[in-house]
């Protein structure tokens, strides 16, 4: 049988298990609706475009945070990898940042930013920076001398060497890490617009939780998850395919 | 004289102890002469050429190119690699671009590329990805790559030690081809004595810890080869037994350290 064909029946199933559940032991909607409402309320939220301002909210959050974790990451993953000195230094600081969740970051920045956009976007961008920095290190420190070796033989160096050969060189893993940076930035959006303000999908959910609205709270989740399946998948992962061939990288 | 190695010597430091890796090495080559150079495996020979590319510095002594001391990497010295080292990220044709860029356009450039493609017959695969062509392909594009810069001098570590004994000696042809044809001068690494005898002027045979001349040998029998076997027969018997007995001489060193273990 076909994977496809095998994930569409474990789903149905899956579906028609909940509502099965829902009706025979009668549930309370407060605790566990039933998938049709959840679908109601889902198309309720797009048919009144409520959804439809918090998906644009949130996403324009993500792409600032995005854009410039990509940017500081590139940045710093060219420091560490080249000053032996700043990796040393910063570069532990940073591989220990890693252990931290960004979210925990949330009170600080609220101090520091106040409770608006820019301290969920600061915990955005906290959050993908650290992955991007670290994947670019890798990539340019993991770059063959041999690759580096013939370029000088054929009169490259300083900066046209790194431009035309150690940039090149490393982009298959910086693709992995722009790719877990949408990840990480993702999931601490929806952290940070939870706790804080909105408008923004994070900040409808508790909206709806507040008001005992499990239906929403529920549609929302599911959102949440499609999209970053979405993303992941019809995105990032046909890019570091694409990438990884073209790199002669691909293992098939 | 066209390329001369004066006095060289040349030592690594390795977990605090100095080891001596080239010594004294001393050799003239003229322009347009190919010369080889062969020695048993750790003598010291790609240590030898990437100080002659510019790649490592000398502990001691000088090169001189034409009259001038290298001291780095220059566009004169062409260099093929054991692995073909060709960038995945650009089609073969770019590859051999690759060194051009820099200085004329990316037409020009091209057609430059193109020539020296067909040189080492492969036109039809410019497009490819280095991935997608063989080994001895890639190779084909690395010597391509090499000539497009037009290098006075090539150095070739073992091109062809990675390849199958047929595609080695399909390129053996290519080479001698390009080598009669672009008149280069060539420094080939080898150590492959049956390759060394097909290919060269002159051979350098050296021996190890230290690495040091042991002889040369000239070869001044006409090409191709073929037509000289049993002549060949002498100097091949001939280098066999100067490598034997380096080659026991690192036998017997290594017993030794193992015994004082
Ligand atoms: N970067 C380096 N640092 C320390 N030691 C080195 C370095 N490069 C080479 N050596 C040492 O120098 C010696 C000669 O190495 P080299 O690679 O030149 O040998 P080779 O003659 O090319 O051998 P092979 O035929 O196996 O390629 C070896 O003992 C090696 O351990
Ligand atoms: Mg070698």
């Amino acid at each position: 049988m076909q994977p496809a064909v095998k994930r569409i029946i474990f789903y149905v199933l899956l579906f028609t298990i909940w509502q099965g559940a829902v009706y025979v032991f009668d549930v309370s909607p407060s605790l566990l609706p039933a998938p049709t409402d959840v679908f109601a309320s889902l198309y309720e939220g797009f048919s009144n475009l409520t959804l439809v301002y918090d998906l644009v909210a949130s996403f324009r959050r993500l792409f600032i945070g995005l854009a410039i974790a990509l940017v500081l990451g590139l940045l710093l993953g060219v420091l560490l990898a080249k000053s032996k000195t700043a990796d040393e230094t910063l570069g532990s600081l940073i591989l220990a940042l890693q252990s931290v969740p960004s979210i925990v970051w949330l009170p600080l920045a609220i101090m520091w930013f106040g409770l608006n956009e820019m301290a969920v976007i600061f915990i955005v961008v906290l959050g993908a920076t650290i992955v991007m920095t670290i994947n670019v290190r890798t990539g340019i420190i993991n770059v063959p001398p041999l690759f580096i070796k013939a370029a000088k033989t054929m009169n490259y160096r300083g900066f046209r060497l790194f431009s035309k050969v150690t940039i090149p060189a490393s982009i298959p893993y910086a693709v992995t890490g722009m790719r877990l940076a949408w990840a990480f930035a993702w999931r601490a959006l929806m952290a940070g617009e939870l706790l804080s303000t909105g408008p923004g999908l994070g900040y409808s959910l508790r909206f709806a939780s507040d008001f005992g609205d499990m239906s929403r709270v529920i549609a929302i989740m599911l959102l949440i998850m499609l999209i970053g399946i979405i993303v992941d998948l019809l995105f990032f992962q046909r890019v570091e395919k694409k990438v990884l061939k073209k790199w002669g990288l691909a293992t098939s | 004289m066209f390329l001369s190695i004066n006095n060289l010597h040349k030592s690594f430091t390795n977990n605090g102890k100095t080891e001596l890796v080239l010594s004294d090495i001393q050799l003239d080559v003229n322009e347009g002469e190919f010369v080889s150079i062969l020695g048993p495996s750790g003598c010291g020979k790609s240590t030898l050429l990437s100080i002659v590319a510019g790649l490592t510095n000398a502990t001691d002594g000088s090169i001189e190119l034409s009259g001038k001391t290298i001291k780095g990497p220059g566009k004169e010295r062409g260099m093929v690699f054991q692995q073909a080292a060709l960038f995945p990220w650009l089609s073969v044709e770019e590859n051999v671009m690759f060194p051009l860029l820099p200085e004329m356009s990316k037409k020009e450039a091209q057609q430059k590329a193109h020539q020296y493609l067909q040189m080492v017959q492969l036109s039809a695969y410019t497009k490819h990805s280095p991935h997608e062509i063989s080994g001895g392909m890639q190779q084909r594009v690395a010597i391509a790559r090499a000539l497009a810069m037009d290098p006075a001098l090539l150095l070739m570590d073992e091109p062809f030690g990675a390849l199958d004994e047929q595609t080695r000696s399909r390129l053996h042809e290519i080479v001698e081809k390009i080598f009669l044809e672009t008149k280069k001068t060539i420094l080939f690494v080898t150590h492959s004595i049956a390759e060394s005898l097909k290919l060269s002027d002159r051979i350098v045979v050296m021996g190890t810890q230290p690495g040091t001349i042991l002889d040369v040998i000239e070869l001044d029998f006409p090409r191709p080869r073929s037509q000289s076997k049993e002549e060949l027969l002498y100097y091949e018997e001939k280098i066999q037994a100067l490598l034997k007995s380096e080659i026991d001489k690192v036998t017997e060193k290594e017993q030794k350290n193992a015994a004082s273990r």
